[in-house]
């Protein structure tokens, strides 16, 4: 961790001691991270068994004789896992770059003119979306698609998700964006900068808010299931969390598959929030709190 | 500074791609749901203006209304069950992670407690069913089967999931509080229990307040939990049928349901007015004055 944002001096009555008090903090803890975790190791050590021993023992680990990896052998053969990885990388990338692009050009602009008369309107407009429920204009939506054409394609999805994105993406920036020093843009312009090289020098200054915009924007993109099912339902443009759901229908009968498929379409989420949990935890926090 | 028609220019175009896209893809389309709302698909007309026909359609056809009252009522509960159980558990980890006790654990902690929400609901609601299934004996009743349990079977696998989010909000809110604040309450003897609610909690009201108005908003935009475990037309009897399942059938149809796009468009702008409606109202009357306190 490179990062000292959550770092905090040491208060004056703390000792190491492990008083009555600390001990009692950490039990209460522990305990909620057996029940955050429990459940999701329980489907771990079974996608790793023979279906008689998730019968026989749904909680004990896998054994020598018990271990298995058939399951995650048959969801690479008979479910459509490869493409439907494919889709959702392509929908949340391609969303959260464009998001993260248009944003940024933004919320500059609404900070760097601040005082334009447009200015008011447009911040409020975009702050009104952070809790607009988008999906309430779905049938419109599927209109739109439809006339244009790109129904059951993953560009509706990618539209849709970024249209999704935008308002918290700029209210977010919008709070880095106020911490670049004015001096700094006034010394390009005197430098004979035009407005575009202007945002360039700024640019750097908000690496922060970058990671902690696309880390927000991205896990309510790939782990929705709305927009999949009605925009883009067809077998070839099916998301990760969209095929789960439908391989839990098919292979009900498969345990082993099913857990492999479950534990795999969580995997990569999982991993890069543990990874980004800082930027994360700064980007939701600040993104509602204006 | 700028000279003024350069900013107005430079704004317009820095602002135009973000500004189109979320127009176009998501105001719009409220804005003309609620106008689709007013009209009538007809075959040989096109569309024609019917006045508040489809709203008296929903509210007074035996069925059609009996089943928005029902997942109305039902997403009250799934709301309710969420502020009771999810928002102070939420608090009491935010309280924890900020005591004081804990030193390099306190990220650690923070982010496993987390992990569950970055979890796709799909997955949330096989590990529960899986885990709660009458055959293991964990549990030797159908929850889910029940008409009475299912509903809040189902809100806290949803709380199991989402007790993350009020955790982070509440953590940072506490973590905004002076130290200085927190330590001369210490000095003065004040258990850390008197001190968290004499001290800390009246300075993250407001917080409080946006994650309970936050958490209705979520709740009334529910779809993907109840549908990844029981399906659009979610039983037993429709007893775990909520806003965002009933919109579904509405427009996307589904058995013994015709598709329906613009009665879809009328349930739209009735979900989107008690949203809109119960969000102003907090704003005028409740966060306004917790403002006011707290300067």
């Amino acid at each position: 961790m490179t990062s000292l944002a959550g770092y905090k001096p040491k208060p004056v009555a703390d000792d190491r001691r492990w008083t009555a008090e600390r001990v009692l903090v950490h039990v209460i803890l522990l305990g909620f991270v057996v029940l955050a975790l429990g459940p999701i190791f329980v489907v771990i050590i079974n996608s790793l068994k023979t279906t008689p021993a998730i019968f026989g023992g749904p909680f004990s680990l896998p054994t020598a004789e018990t271990f298995s990896l058939d399951g995650y052998v048959r969801v690479f053969t008979r479910g459509n896992f490869i493409a439907n990885y494919s889709n959702s990388l392509i929908v949340t990338v391609s969303a959260v770059v464009l998001t993260v692009l248009l944003s940024t050009l933004a919320a500059y602009a609404l900070v760097e003119y601040r005082l334009t008369a447009l200015v008011p309107i447009l911040t409020g407009l975009f702050l009104i979306g952070v809790m607009l429920p988008i999906r309430l204009g779905t049938i419109p939506i599927i209109k739109i698609m439809v006339a244009w054409g790109i129904m059951d394609t993953l560009l509706a999805l990618i539209l849709v998700y970024t249209a999704m994105s935008i308002p918290l993406a700029v209210t977010l920036m919008m709070t880095y964006f106020r911490t670049v020093p004015t001096e700094l843009k006034e010394a390009a312009r005197m430098d004979g900068a035009n407005e575009w090289q202007t945002f360039l020098i700024a640019l750097p200054l908000v690496r922060p808010g970058l990671a902690a915009v696309a880390t927000v924007t991205m896990l309510p993109i790939w782990n929705d299931l709305w927009f999949p099912l009605i925009l883009a339902p067809g077998k070839a443009n099916q998301t990760v969390t969209l095929g789960v759901q439908q391989f839990v229908g098919q292979f009900l009968n498969d345990y082993p598959a099913l857990l492999a498929a479950l534990t795999l379409g969580a995997m990569p989420l999982v991993l890069l929030f543990t990874v980004f949990s800082r930027q994360f935890i700064s980007g939701l926090s600040q993104g509602y709190s204006k | 500074m700028t000279r003024p028609a350069t900013a107005r220019w430079s704004l317009l175009l820095f602002v135009l791609p973000a500004l189109a896209i979320y127009v176009m893809f998501a105001v719009a389309p409220l804005v003309s749901s609620v106008v689709m709302s007013f009209f009538n698909a007809d075959r040989t007309l096109g569309s024609v203006f019917v006045g508040f026909e489809n709203y008296i359609y929903l509210f007074t056809e035996p069925v059609v209304s009996a089943r928005f009252w029902n997942a109305l009522v039902n997403n009250i509960k799934y709301f309710a069950i969420h502020v009771l159980v999810e928002v102070p558990i939420g608090l009491l980890m935010a309280a924890l992670l900020t005591s004081g006790a804990l030193r390099r654990s306190e990220g650690v902690y923070r982010t496993i407690l987390f992990i569950p929400a970055t979890l796709s609901v799909v997955i949330v609601g096989f590990i529960w069913r899986l885990i709660i299934n009458p055959l293991w004996g964990v549990v030797g009743f159908p929850l889910l089967g029940n008409q009475m349990t299912a509903l809040p079977t189902i809100s806290l696998m949803g709380v199991w999931q989402y007790v993350g989010i009020p955790m982070i909000f509440l953590y940072s809110a506490l973590l905004a509080v002076p130290n200085d604040l927190v330590e001369a309450s210490r000095l003065d003897g004040a258990s850390p229990w008197r001190t968290f609610w004499d001290i800390k909690f009246p300075l993250i009201v407001p917080q409080f307040g946006l994650i309970v108005i936050l958490t209705f908003i979520w709740t009334f935009n529910g779809f993907d939990l109840v549908f990844a475990l029981n399906g659009s037309a979610p039983g037993p009897n429709y007893s775990t049928d909520i806003l965002g399942t009933y919109f579904y059938r509405t427009f996307f149809g589904s058995s013994g349901q015709v598709a329906d796009l613009d009665l879809g468009a009328t349930v739209a702008t009735v979900i989107f007015t008690i949203m809109l409606l119960v969000t102003a109202l907090y704003f005028w009357l409740v966060q306004r004055r917790l403002r006011a306190h707290t300067v």
